[in-house]
């Protein structure tokens, strides 16, 4: 992070732009949380740069809507260690688990973050585990802590450990600054990797977290460039004429499907081997055949396309000679479809008594459940343990980023305290 | 190989427009613009890279935008007069280039409003062609919704919106 920060700043030098900072609000939670105190942790000063750890971990799980954290206000006290619980008072008022820990700095200037999850129920330990890491990724072990938190309590990995990238807009049309921003999952340490004074958008992780693919129109037409996130350098892999768009990775990171329309304006789908630039035709029809997502397992792509007259969603199987076979049959306007990790099902933009919202299809049974509450939400993006989907929404005329639990029950938004932010992307677990 | 035919055509545009009045300087090719990589098969779509003009005057043929009904690609009535006039011109002359760029409006999917306003520019695009225009003189771009003409979220701005700009290119 730090070596992004650096190369960064030779990057933009003194002219770095400023870009728009992201505050969490947890909007809605579940009725029936888990009851969770995260007590203060024992502290490393100076070597832990005065970061919170006990605060980190307690917004992330509450941001998952599955917790709820006690106010430290009305904690009696403030052990540090699992002795030092008094397991019948914290489960008297009403915990089901506390969690404690201690921050040091050891001698090598590497910081030790132990933490340990006690069961009040059993009075047992679930974990009792140290994390150790450079002083300035103390964010990291908190996120750390908390996806193992997350696992141990609700038997699925966490996603706090996880990064998102968007795009900033700032400025009145026509005259409007694009950025492509990478951040942590909870909004925290963003930094801008691209700015450009034309729009930037469809940004795209490839599988290993290390690259973004998107299209710029940086030379007045559209093209798909690919950038890693921590050198920043760019290249340019398509620009042929007329559309170059959506570009989208196969789950091995080889290729990139994507739209193009050649210069008669005709868009459908193709796959661009990224290693010899080979291009192969996925899709051939009048209609507008576009925004390709790939199946886990790579053996298809679903995609829009409005062949029946409206846009519908699409799955086309990448064996020889497979035909699309249309997904969506609920309402007039389904697309952009984002499939979920256990490729079981889609999320789409769907028209719902009128608004643009979040569905979630489930595609064994073809049933649409509706996600969102908007009027204008867009760009749906699973994490990657496919419990939270991650989309943009409108809020007094700006883009905002909210995120909801995959049941509907949960949510929380991402505000920028400048211009607007759109086309969230959760990346994937990092190695 | 690209650079050289990015230099030739700039050269060749330079000298073509040598005695033009109104000259902006063409934009350099900016570094990052070169790809690396092998790109073989990459068609550079140099007509972006072309710098607008005023272009000719007149009461039909100052008008620059047509606008387009909600989901539709086809030219209303009230602007087959502007794009006739503008065919009418192009075709007397042929030398002359446009850059036809088709928007949406804000609402439904970033990436099927980009297909949208492309079916709006080969719209326009058709009109031209069948009305003498040769297809050298034209290109289309969409910049779907990313490019709104103005602000706002209501029928009005929508309205607005969802248009082809016809582009006078140097």
């Amino acid at each position: 992070m730090k070596k992004l920060a650096t190369s960064l700043l030779i990057l933009f030098g003194a002219a770095s732009p400023a870009f728009a900072q992201l505050k969490l609000t947890i909007t809605q939670g579940v009725t029936d949380p888990i009851n969770i105190a995260v007590v203060p942790f024992a502290r490393a000063v100076p070597a832990d740069g005065g970061t919170d750890v006990a605060a980190i971990i307690q917004r992330d799980l509450e941001s998952s809507g599955r917790f709820k954290g006690m106010p430290r206000t009305d904690m009696l006290g403030a052990p540090t260690t699992k002795a030092e619980v008094d397991i019948a008072g914290w489960k008297q008022q009403r915990n089901d688990y506390v969690v404690v820990g201690r921050v040091s700095a050891l001698s090598n200037g590497d910081v030790a973050v132990k933490a340990e999850l006690i069961n009040l129920l059993t009075g047992l330990s679930m974990m009792d585990k140290t994390w150790t890491v450079k002083p300035a990724s103390m964010r990291k072990a908190a996120h750390r802590v908390a996806d193992e938190i997350y696992k141990l309590i609700i038997g699925v990995p966490g996603a706090f450990d996880t990064r998102i990238a968007y795009v900033s807009v700032d400025g009145k049309p026509p005259n409007q600054k694009y950025q492509l921003i990478v951040a942590d999952a909870d909004g925290e340490n963003a930094l801008a990797i691209l700015t450009r004074d034309r729009p930037l958008m469809s940004p795209a992780w490839s599988p290993d977290g290390t690259k973004l693919a998107y299209v710029s129109f940086e030379n007045r037409v559209s093209s798909v460039w690919v950038q890693d996130i921590f050198t920043t350098q760019r290249s340019r892999v398509s620009a042929r004429a007329g559309i170059n768009g959506a570009p989208t990775w196969s789950p091995d990171g080889r290729k990139l499907a994507l739209t193009l329309s050649g210069s008669n304006g005709n868009l459908d789908i193709y796959l661009l081997d990224l290693s010899n630039q080979q291009l192969t035709r996925l899709t051939d029809d009048p209609g507008i055949d576009t925004e390709a997502n790939f199946a886990p397992d790579g053996s298809a792509i679903y995609f829009t396309s409005d062949r029946p007259g409206s846009p519908q969603i699409y799955r086309l199987g990448l064996g020889s000679g497979e035909r699309p076979k249309r997904v969506t049959f609920t309402g007039t306007y389904n697309a952009r479809p984002r499939v979920s990790p256990d490729g079981k099902q889609l999320a789409v933009l769907t028209l719902d008594n009128g608004a643009y919202r979040i569905g979630i299809q489930d595609l064994a049974t073809g049933t649409m459940s509706i996600l969102s509450k908007g009027r204008q939400d867009e760009s749906p993006s699973f994490a990657p343990n496919g419990a939270m989907v991650i989309l943009a929404g409108r809020e007094r005329g700006q883009g905002i980023l909210q995120t909801v639990s995959i049941d509907g029950q949960t949510s929380f938004k991402l505000n920028a305290d400048a211009g607007e932010v759109r086309e969230p992307v959760w990346g994937p677990y990092l190695k | 190989m690209k650079k050289l035919v990015t230099t030739v055509l700039l050269a060749a545009s330079l000298a073509l427009f040598a005695g033009c009045k109104t000259k902006t300087p063409p934009q350099p090719p900016q570094q990052e613009q070169q790809p690396t990589g092998d790109v073989s098969g990459v068609n550079d779509a140099v007509v972006g890279d072309e710098t607008a003009m005023a272009g000719p005057s007149g009461e039909l043929l100052s008008k620059r935008i047509i606008y387009f009904d909600f989901d539709r690609a086809d030219i209303r009535a009230d602007s087959q007069s502007v794009a006739a006039a503008h065919a009418q011109y192009l075709s007397k002359n042929p030398s002359q280039k446009v850059r036809l760029e088709g928007h949406a409006d804000e609402r439904g999917s970033r990436e099927y409003n980009i297909g949208l306003g492309e079916r709006r520019g080969q719209a326009v695009r058709r009109a031209l062609l069948l009305q003498g225009v040769a297809e050298a003189q034209l290109s289309t771009v969409s910049y779907g919704e990313e490019r709104p003409a103005v602000a706002g979220s209501d029928e009005q701005a929508y309205a607005l919106n969802r248009r082809v700009e016809i582009v006078y290119l140097k």
